[in-house]
């Protein structure tokens, strides 16, 4: 057999490919099962699992464990309403302990920070329960405020999810309000409402089975909070229906506990649990990833893979490139017949080939036709230790091969520096965006604290400034180069 | 967040506490309750400590019956459910196969656990109501139900008659009467757990690993059935939750073929 250096350095470097998707997951110590949904207190992020506890963010990026919930039980769920937190947990049920008898509880506080002196839960009590016979097991509480009224769903697999309403005033149920059935087989649910549709999200799967659990989200719609709930091929979820938004990918199985992050400005991210992440030893971990919208349905997104790439403009069309000096390639005058001799592959114009007359400074870019050119290459990698924002670490954005950085100006523009140093103005956020597009943000810009994007103000020419989630000037597309 | 196994283990010892009957049955429970215990040592040290609801006593206590789920059978035939779902069946009461997981479902699996002979004249067998057969010396009797829902909730069949619910098989037999021969349908079925389905004595459909109960899961080849009479015949096995299944018939373009009726062995 012959030795094929090419291929053994594949070989060699492959597993540690796969190994570094691990940047995408959450920074520090993310270990929790049955997360709420992810919640902004007092400029911290915050989200509270099973058997009591939670964890706390500055960031949502780098979590820690530290958040503060009494009361035990499982899987909660974390609303804000005016100036109190609603929180909902399941005492009993899930065929543990009491079997399938449950409450659903609900507390309320001003503030999630226990170091705060506001916080102190309030006990509203129980406002749905299983008998422990009946086919109903309430545990999974999930909260949806829309239109004015607050909605729990609640249930497993051990017959029906239920659909309560709560008075938002207080949190407790409303008099006389009655318990309506709306799926089968499902649990971890979850409600959103989304022009004028309902959405009723929960898992299909098994849980708590680690690497083997087959947990996977799913989703059916209405126009009325208590259905009836359908998937996209009209197979009501009482029947078992339900479209799938999420399911294992990478390293990570059994995903479970949606939770939607609104970030505003076309961004929306879901919190999760992974029950077996297998980079941190097949435990369950938290995590924030994308939602993207296609045709009205919720479908969940994937982590940003680092990566080298063309930087393309929604507006344009046009390639984020260097503005410098386009270097021809050589191929040699052709005819358009038939070719006479053999044909050979012509290679890619190398760095070396189109750098020759680059600038040494800070180099400006523009946007110009895409022709795969090193000029037109970007690489995208994550920085460690320097924070991140919900869901991902803050990047570079460097010329393939170089150490060139994109960067943020004092003066609102955009250009490349010649060498990475780390400063907030050359880190960037990456959110994709609910139409899968992606909407580009320096951490920092010198002597402004206004939040800015990259816009593409003209076909040509990039800048910084606000970013509008109504036009394709601040959308832009990581393609394969 | 359902913690199948540690609940297996709970409903198996619980329901070893409504012991009655013969010696055999007595045998029985005695075995699933070891069963449970052992399960239950098994599963404690994955749990997280938690806090107990009280179990409604009163619901707890309540007389079991299979109702709303079932009614008894009637002489007249029956047609399909609006949706074209049968619900007319003969059911036998659970033969008991311990599993703590669901996830032991494969194929493999299922395959050799469907088709071990559990009794006399199993795939041919139409049994009358109240017909007994006996299974690894126990007596377990077949019932002619109506379910009252498009779904046979056959976990509701076991906990109504005192039955063990988890860790169980359970076999289905119905007729279905055709006006006319019908080419080119399919059978399609959804099942909690796993299940496997003969029509006519030819195996049509296989629901493997572990499964939650999805109307039109599985959909069979194009099938024929008979003018007349056509037997069909499922078995579902479940280790921990709920067990049930759906199923109907379907022309090519998946629309519910409803101009059947149901009837069973007299």
């Amino acid at each position: 057999m012959k030795f094929d250096p090419l291929a053994a350095a594949i070989l060699i470097l492959l597993p540690l490919c796969v190994c570094s998707r691990a940047f995408a997951q959450l920074d520090g110590e993310p270990y929790i099962h049955d997360p709420s949904t992810v919640i902004q207190s007092d400029g911290k992020y915050y989200t509270f699992g099973t058997g009591g506890g939670g964890l706390i963010s500055d960031d949502g990026y780098t979590w820690h464990s530290g958040a503060v919930r009494p009361g035990g039980g499982v899987a909660p769920d974390v609303i804000k309403i005016g100036d109190r937190y609603y929180v909902a947990y399941a005492v009993g049920g899930g065929g543990m302990s009491g079997g399938h008898a449950s409450n659903v509880k609900v507390m309320w506080n001003k503030t999630l920070d226990p170091k705060s002196p506001n916080f102190e839960f309030h006990d509203v009590g129980v406002v749905a329960s299983s008998d422990g016979v009946e086919d109903c097991d309430a545990i999974d509480p999930a909260f949806l405020y829309a239109n004015g009224h607050l909605w729990l769903s609640y249930g497993t697999y051990f017959g029906y999810i239920r659909i309560v309403e709560l008075d938002p005033r207080t949190g407790n149920r409303m008099a006389g309000n009655k318990a309506v059935n709306v799926a089968i087989d499902m649990e971890a649910t979850d409600l959103l409402y989304r022009d004028g549709w309902y959405y009723l999200l929960g898992t299909h799967g098994t849980c708590c089975d680690g690497a083997n659990s087959t947990y996977n989200i799913r989703v059916g719609r209405s126009r009325n909070p208590t259905g009836p709930y359908v998937d996209n091929m009209g197979i009501p979820l009482l029947k078992g229906g339900g479209k799938l938004v999420a399911a294992a990918s990478g390293r990570h199985m059994g995903l479970g506990h949606f939770g939607l992050m609104d970030l505003g400005d076309g961004v929306q991210k879901f919190s999760m649990h992974y029950e077996a992440d297998l980079d941190r030893g097949g435990r369950s971990v938290l995590d924030i990833r994308p939602l993207l919208w296609k045709d009205d349905w919720p479908v969940g997104g994937d982590d940003f893979e680092p990566g080298t790439y063309e930087i393309q403009s929604e507006r344009s069309g046009g390639a984020l490139e260097l503005a410098v000096d386009f270097v021809r390639m050589d191929t040699g005058r052709r005819g358009w017949g038939p070719p006479t001799g053999p044909v050979t592959p012509v290679a890619n114009q190398t760095l070396a080939q189109d750098s020759a007359k680059w600038p040494a400074g800070n180099i400006a870019v523009d946007l110009s036709d895409y022709m795969v050119r090193p000029h037109q290459l970007w690489t995208v990698a994550p920085v460690p230790n320097v924070g991140g924002y919900p869901g991902a670490p803050y990047f570079k954005i460097v010329i393939a091969g170089t150490d060139r950085a994109l960067a943020a100006t004092a003066e609102g523009e955009v250009e490349t520096v010649p060498a990475f140093t780390g400063a907030p103005e050359q880190l960037w956020r990456i959110d994709e965006l609910i139409d899968g597009a992606y909407r580009i943000m320096p951490k920092a810009m010198p002597n402004s604290a206004a939040p800015v994007a990259l816009i593409a103000v003209g076909a040509s020419t990039p800048t910084l400034t606000k970013f509008d989630p109504k036009s394709d000037k601040g959308k832009w597309n990581f393609r394969k180069p | 967040m359902e913690k199948v196994a540690l609940s297996s283990c709970i409903e198996l010892s619980s329901r070893a506490k409504v012991l009655k009957m013969t010696k055999m049955k007595m045998f029985r429970k005695l075995v699933v309750l070891g069963i449970g215990v052992l399960a239950v040592q098994a599963c404690v040290a994955q749990v997280p400590d938690r806090p107990k609801a009280p179990q409604d006593k009163a619901a707890a206590a309540a007389p079991r019956t299979i109702a709303p789920y079932f009614k008894p059978a009637t002489s007249q035939p029956k047609a399909p459910d609006a949706d074209g779902f049968l619900q007319r069946w003969m059911l036998l009461e659970p033969i008991v196969k311990p599993n703590r997981t669901n996830t032991v479902f494969t194929g493999t699996y299922v395959r050799s656990a469907l088709n071990a002979e559990y009794f006399p004249d199993q795939f041919t067998l139409l049994p009358h109501n109240g017909q007994t057969v006996t299974v690894a010396g126990q007596e377990l009797a077949w019932h002619a139900l109506d379910s009252t829902g498009f779904n046979v909730k056959v976990f509701r069949f076991a906990y109504g008659l005192n039955e063990p619910t988890y860790g169980v098989l359970f076999w289905a037999v119905t007729i279905v009467n055709s006006p006319s021969e019908k080419k080119n349908i399919r059978l399609a079925v959804g099942s909690n757990s796993a299940s496997m389905w003969w029509l006519n004595g030819e195996d049509v459909a296989d629901l493997f690993d572990d499964r939650r109960m999805v109307m039109d899961d599985v959909i069979s080849k194009r099938l024929t059935l008979k003018k007349g009479q056509n037997v069909l015949r499922g078995a579902v096995i479940n280790g921990p939750g709920l067990s049930d299944f759906c199923v109907r018939f379907v022309d090519e373009d998946g629309n519910p073929i409803k101009d059947l009726s149901l009837s069973l062995p007299q």
